[in-house]
């Protein structure tokens, strides 16, 4: 199995790889996926208040190359695009870009997830969710 | 695809081979010794009447000397298969067909290799019970559990002598006494042990034993199963029907140089093992050292006490195995990570020393062999160390971590399903 270049290039220079702050207001933050499974990401997002165009993305992710790529991927179409426009980004698209084997799809499925997670974060944030966000994320217990 | 690159004593050429656990180069005196017999010496060995088939005999007799002398047993106990696959099909299958009216149980343990375990799944089906037996965190079964596991229905124990994964070895010796006190058999898988570490048959009191050509650098395609025949006398029901073969056990035309091969690839391990075994313990410790003595949260699986001299088998916490490895994509090893299998399962070997998923999915298993050098020991061990370094950078586990989260604490958003 060769990894496609596209793949290669993400995982050789991954873009936009860190943190956000993830109490900041304009921050939504997905964590999505799980150490049992080989794949967790982390994508982060801030939101301008004004125009809801996501200024920046920051990501960060255990698992395969293609799990890796997906998720840098995923970073670089979101920035720029409205968070509804970033709703829109669909696996199948990251699938066709990154030319995934099928054995590879789900990684592209929890990329699709963790956009949604981000922006269910930020949403809650902002009040414009009661409810339940977009896409369970993980409950973090942070350290006393 | 290849380079030459300097690494601290030496030239290293890429990519580097270090995955002699899934298979060995031939070694070139092996492949020498086969290449008459796929010219002029093409005989049959089964050809009674005329030279060209005893040629083809003797060589095979040869082979047989080569490979009973490696492992303590007598030539007419040798029987040549197409591979350890097949020995061990033959070796269980073989057994309980025979010993059916005797009993019906059959033990094995949990981290025994595919070739064991499907065979033991089937024949549940055909009636037998089988127990699987745990092994403990040092990746060794238990010898009370073996005692108790056994009743008077027990027919076959099938025990590896050394894991393919983690190079743990199990105590077959006791085992072989424990069978052999209660009228039981004792089959072994012995695969990764013939010709790396000591392995007699008589003195670690096996009856059965599987062997592969292609893991101790002869060529693929071949095998062979010692079957006792003193002490106690071991029959198996064929499961190769046509000829009569191999006194009756194994039918089919034999491979004659690939047999050949093994033949001689069991001679060069009887003179050289000793040394061998003391340069890749050597080669080995080597780079645990360098990449242990540079990164944190770095687990070795299984027993370090009892295992094979040249593997390594080593878990890196926060990092995923497939990663890793196309990070390193100039070294050959593998990796314990469901996203490397076929099936998208983890290691079952890892899951059963009770690491946890996590950290199969963070192994990587390193298997030296008879063509490392000390160059490549040190470039592997500072790829790695790099390569692992840059994606905790990537890692939102080990940022977790650093910030004092307890990870096994957090609910995480997609809980397993299988």
């Amino acid at each position: 199995m060769a990894y496609s270049n596209k793949v290669l290039d993400h995982y050789t220079n991954p873009r936009n790889v860190g943190s956000l702050d993830k109490n900041s207001p304009e921050v939504g933050t997905g964590l999505v996926g799980a150490p049992e499974c080989g794949d967790v990401m982390k994508l982060q997002i801030k939101v301008n208040p004004e125009t809801n165009i996501i200024e920046d993305a920051k990501f960060k992710t255990f698992g395969c190359g293609s799990a890796i790529a997906s998720s840098s991927l995923a970073t670089e179409w979101v920035k720029g695009k409205t968070v509804d426009e970033a709703l829109e980004i669909k696996n199948t698209e990251i699938v066709k870009e990154l030319s995934l084997p099928p054995v590879k799809i789900h990684c592209s499925v929890l990329a699709e997830d963790a956009i949604r997670a981000a922006i269910g974060d930020w949403k809650q944030k902002q009040g414009q969710e009661k409810s339940a966000p977009v896409v369970q994320h993980a409950n973090v217990v942070q350290p006393a | 695809m290849s380079a030459d690159v300097m690494s601290g004593n030496g030239n290293v050429k890429l990519p580097i081979y270090m995955d002699n656990h899934a298979t060995t180069r031939p070694d070139p005196r092996v492949v020498e010794e086969m290449m008459p017999y796929f010219n002029e010496l093409f005989g049959n060995a089964a050809s009674r009447n005329h030279e060209f088939g005893w040629v083809a005999e003797q060589a095979t007799e040869q082979a047989r000397e080569r490979i009973a002398k490696l492992i303590g047993a007598n030539t007419k106990e040798i029987i040549f298969t197409s591979g350890a696959t097949e020995s061990d099909n033959l070796a269980i299958k073989g057994a309980a067909e025979m010993y059916r009216e005797k009993g019906n149980h059959i033990i094995t343990q949990a981290t025994e290799h595919k070739a064991v375990l499907d065979t033991c799944k089937r024949l549940e089906k055909y009636g037998f019970r089988v127990t699987y037996l745990p092994v403990q965190k040092d990746g060794r079964i238990d010898l009370d559990d073996l005692k108790r596991a056994m009743d008077d229905k027990t027919i076959l124990v099938t025990i590896m002598t050394a894991n393919n994964e983690i190079g743990v070895l199990q105590p077959i010796r006791e085992i072989g006494a424990m069978c052999h006190e209660r009228g039981v058999l004792f089959h072994t898988d012995a695969v990764q042990a013939v010709g790396k570490v000591p392995f007699n048959v008589i003195q670690d009191n096996v009856d059965i034993a599987s062997i592969s050509g292609h893991k101790i650098y002869g060529p693929k395609g071949v095998g062979a199963l010692y079957v006792r025949r003193k002490n106690p006398r071991v029959q198996l029901v064929a499961q190769i029907d046509g000829g009569g073969h191999e006194r009756g056990m194994r039918s089919g035309t034999l491979n004659v140089p690939s047999l050949v091969g093994l033949g001689k690839a069991c001679a060069i391990a009887n003179e050289e093992m000793a040394e061998e075994g003391k340069r890749l313990r050597g080669l080995r410790d080597r780079l645990r050292e360098k990449i242990m003595g540079q990164l944190d949260e770095v687990y070795i699986n299984g027993s370090m006490e009892h295992r094979l001299p040249n593997n390594l088998n080593i878990s890196f916490a926060y990092v995923e195995g497939e990663s890793l490895l196309m990070g390193i994509n100039d070294i050959a090893v593998s990796s314990g990570s469901a996203c490397t299998s076929a099936t998208l399962e983890p290691s079952y070997v890892l899951k059963a020393l009770g690491a946890g998923d996590d950290l199969a999915h963070s192994s990587i298993r390193f298997g030296l062999g008879r063509y490392n050098t000390e160059a490549e020991v040190d470039y592997v061990a500072n790829r790695v160390v790099e390569t692992v370094t840059r994606l905790r950078e990537l890692s939102p586990l080990y940022e977790m971590a650093k910030e004092g989260i307890d990870l096994t604490k957090v609910h995480w958003a997609a809980e397993p399903t299988h």
